[in-house]
């Protein structure tokens, strides 16, 4: 298990490089500059300014010296400032907002994995029933539905019509005076949309998922073995099946973490959560590259890491991988 | 088996199953309204009322109208327009990449593949929504760099898919046969190995435009699609959500388009799998 863990951590160095590579190049080969948005409509500036600033940003160096200077800086966890005004680090701008989204990010996990796995082992498990038939209908409308479209649904009748729950931010503004009881309800009635947006897309894919991984252990030669010895049909989908079901299933949720991170920007911004989702779409709106690229670099590493981390949890409960490996 | 036999075969397969010829009408729906948008609509889409701002639906604008009292229904029927060529256009920039780069790396094998698959692997890294962002920040945002930059970020699933695919089928009798004849490489990846490989890639492309189109509506939901006055389905659903308390058709109607729209290729997607291989039938 050590030696695949090393081996693990030592796929990860190239695979780091090439997310800085990226990163940087995403920004640095596109047309168009940051200085651009700060000059083009102030009438006052000259080139000699604007040759000014670009030597302040250090964007008149050669591509590759300023990649290099900016893995240097990475290194030692310095994403340098912000392009706006405030000019604050990035770390400090990014490191304020990642636990808003994490939080949601892993209580929506968490409820796939409630509501999704049993949904899909039913649904195997009675292949061709009346429930299989709803959920396969379900889940072809849920990967259909733009999350945002669902959202601004949801607004219009829990928030518009209702008048149940809140349609923005994290808390009411009346937040201060509440009893600490009031507190909590009110962060959960702000929570409860943007966590059951951030999870549908995940809901649809893994009940999916689930069936058929169900479905394809339940062909397999040792559940017939079970089940011809004899064992009850429920210690044959539970002991036998339903754990080996389980080994692809966690692959794949190490796999959705982009797409839920992604997913991120779309309810902070339609919700006005102030998470990285947010704060990416607005240093998009306005070019602020540092704070683009940090948030590009620190997105692909979450990734990375929740691969790393489902391919050890695999490893660790399945040992025909580590035993391969070694 | 004859080819002719296998074509029907597929087509048997295929109209046997409902859901995938729903998805095929659908998709066959959109595609003629799209085609015959200037005939269909009932009104021009940037016609502009101050009379009849915000109207609920009747029988006059049967879908209502928007904050400047342009027909709803008729901007839908136009955005079909926007939707159908973003998808298909990012679709074949993201197949062509994915052909190009796939078949490379399967054919050759190697470092040759080892270095795109590494590439690949730190492509997928990236939350797909974040790149796409980060590369339209720096862009004019028009419909065309929308469609570069959907094509040029999700192109990965082909490559592997493609590269797969050549791993088991270089080694096949029919391609050492054409070698030893002394092909030159790429007349054996294009004529040879390629067409046998058309049939998951055609899923897959389906199944892309459907993506595509999401990702296109989510742009321009965000403002950073394509731009009004062009209809879109997606930035009919911004001013959707900034009427949000008064007029909820404008939230309504735009998102069931997408919705059937993206349903019907993921539906027709599906069939055609099964319809080519029913033991990959789940």
């Amino acid at each position: 298990m050590f030696y695949y863990l090393i081996k693990r951590l030592g796929m990860m160095i190239p695979l780091l490089i090439g997310i800085t590579i990226v990163s940087f190049g995403v920004i640095h080969l596109a047309p168009g500059s940051p200085i651009d948005l700060q000059t083009d409509l102030n009438p006052k500036i000259n080139a000699e300014a604007r040759a000014r600033l670009r030597a302040f940003y250090g964007l008149d160096q050669p591509l590759y010296l300023q990649y290099f200077s900016w893995v240097r800086r990475l290194a030692v966890l310095d994403f340098g400032n912000s392009f706006s005004s405030d000019a604050r680090p990035v770390l400090e701008k990014i490191g304020e907002r990642i636990p808003v989204t994490i939080f949601i990010n892993v209580i929506s996990l968490i409820l796939i994995v409630v509501i999704a796995l049993p949904i899909g082992v039913i649904s195997a498990v009675y292949q061709g029933s009346f429930f299989d038939k709803i959920t396969t209908v379900f889940v072809f409308v849920g990967f259909a539905t733009p999350t945002f479209w669902l959202a601004l649904l949801l607004m219009i009748f829990f928030g518009v019509h209702l008048n149940w729950l809140p349609i923005s931010g994290l808390k009411s503004l009346n937040y201060e005076y509440l009893s600490p009881a009031g507190m909590l309800k009110d962060r959960v009635v702000h929570l409860i949309l943007p966590v059951f947006l951030s999870a549908f897309g995940g809901l649809a894919g893994f009940s999916r998922y689930m069936r058929s991984s169900m479905l394809e252990v339940i062909r397999q030669d040792y559940i017939t073995t079970a089940r011809a010895n004899g064992l009850s049909e429920r210690t044959v989908i539970f002991k036998h099946a339903l754990r080996n079901a389980l080994l692809p299933i966690v692959t794949i949720l190490g796999l959705s973490i982009p797409g839920m991170i992604g997913g991120s920007v779309i309810f902070e911004t339609i919700f006005a959560i102030p998470g990285m989702g947010q704060l990416f779409y607005l240093s998009v709106m306005s070019r602020d590259y540092s704070v683009i690229m940090g948030i590009l670099v620190i997105g692909a590493v979450l990734t990375l890491l929740g691969n790393m981390l489902a391919d050890l949890s695999y490893a660790l409960v399945d040992p025909r991988i580590r035993l391969r490996e070694e | 088996m004859s080819e002719e036999k296998l074509r029907y075969l597929f087509w048997t397969r295929f109209m046997k199953n409902k859901l995938a010829f729903m998805g095929g009408l659908v998709v066959a729906f959109f595609f003629l309204l799209a085609l015959f948008a200037p005939c269909l609509s009932p009104y021009d889409p940037g016609d502009i009322n101050i009379k009849k701002i915000l109207e609920s639906p009747s029988p006059d604008h049967l879908l209502g109208t928007d904050q400047l009292g342009r027909d709803v229904l008729s901007r839908i029927v136009w955005g079909s327009r926007i939707s159908l060529l973003v998808g298909f256009v990012a679709v074949g920039i993201s197949t062509f990449i994915g052909i190009f780069l796939g078949s490379l790396a399967g054919y050759y094998g190697g470092w040759i593949d080892s270095i795109i698959m590494r590439f690949v692997d730190v492509m997928l890294c990236f939350p797909s929504f974040f790149l796409i962002l980060a590369v339209v920040a720096f862009l004019e945002p028009n419909i065309f760099n929308i469609m570069v930059v959907i094509g040029v970020t999700s192109w990965m699933g082909v490559a592997r898919l493609v590269r797969a695919e050549f791993f088991t089928l270089k080694e096949r009798d029919f391609v050492l046969a054409v070698k030893a004849q002394g092909a030159r490489d790429s007349r054996i990846i294009i004529k040879h190995i390629l067409p046998n490989a058309m049939a998951p890639i055609l899923v897959a492309a389906t199944l892309g435009v459907a993506g595509a189109i999401l990702i296109e509506s989510t742009l321009s939901f965000l403002g950073i699609g394509v731009q009004p006055p062009t209809p879109s389905w997606g930035n009919m659903l911004t001013s959707g959500k900034d009427n949000i308390e008064i007029a909820w058709w404008l939230s309504l109607y735009p998102g069931l388009a997408i919705l059937l729209t993206v349903l019907g290729y993921n539906l027709l997607g599906e069939g055609i799998r099964d319809a080519i291989d029913p033991r990959l039938k789940k």
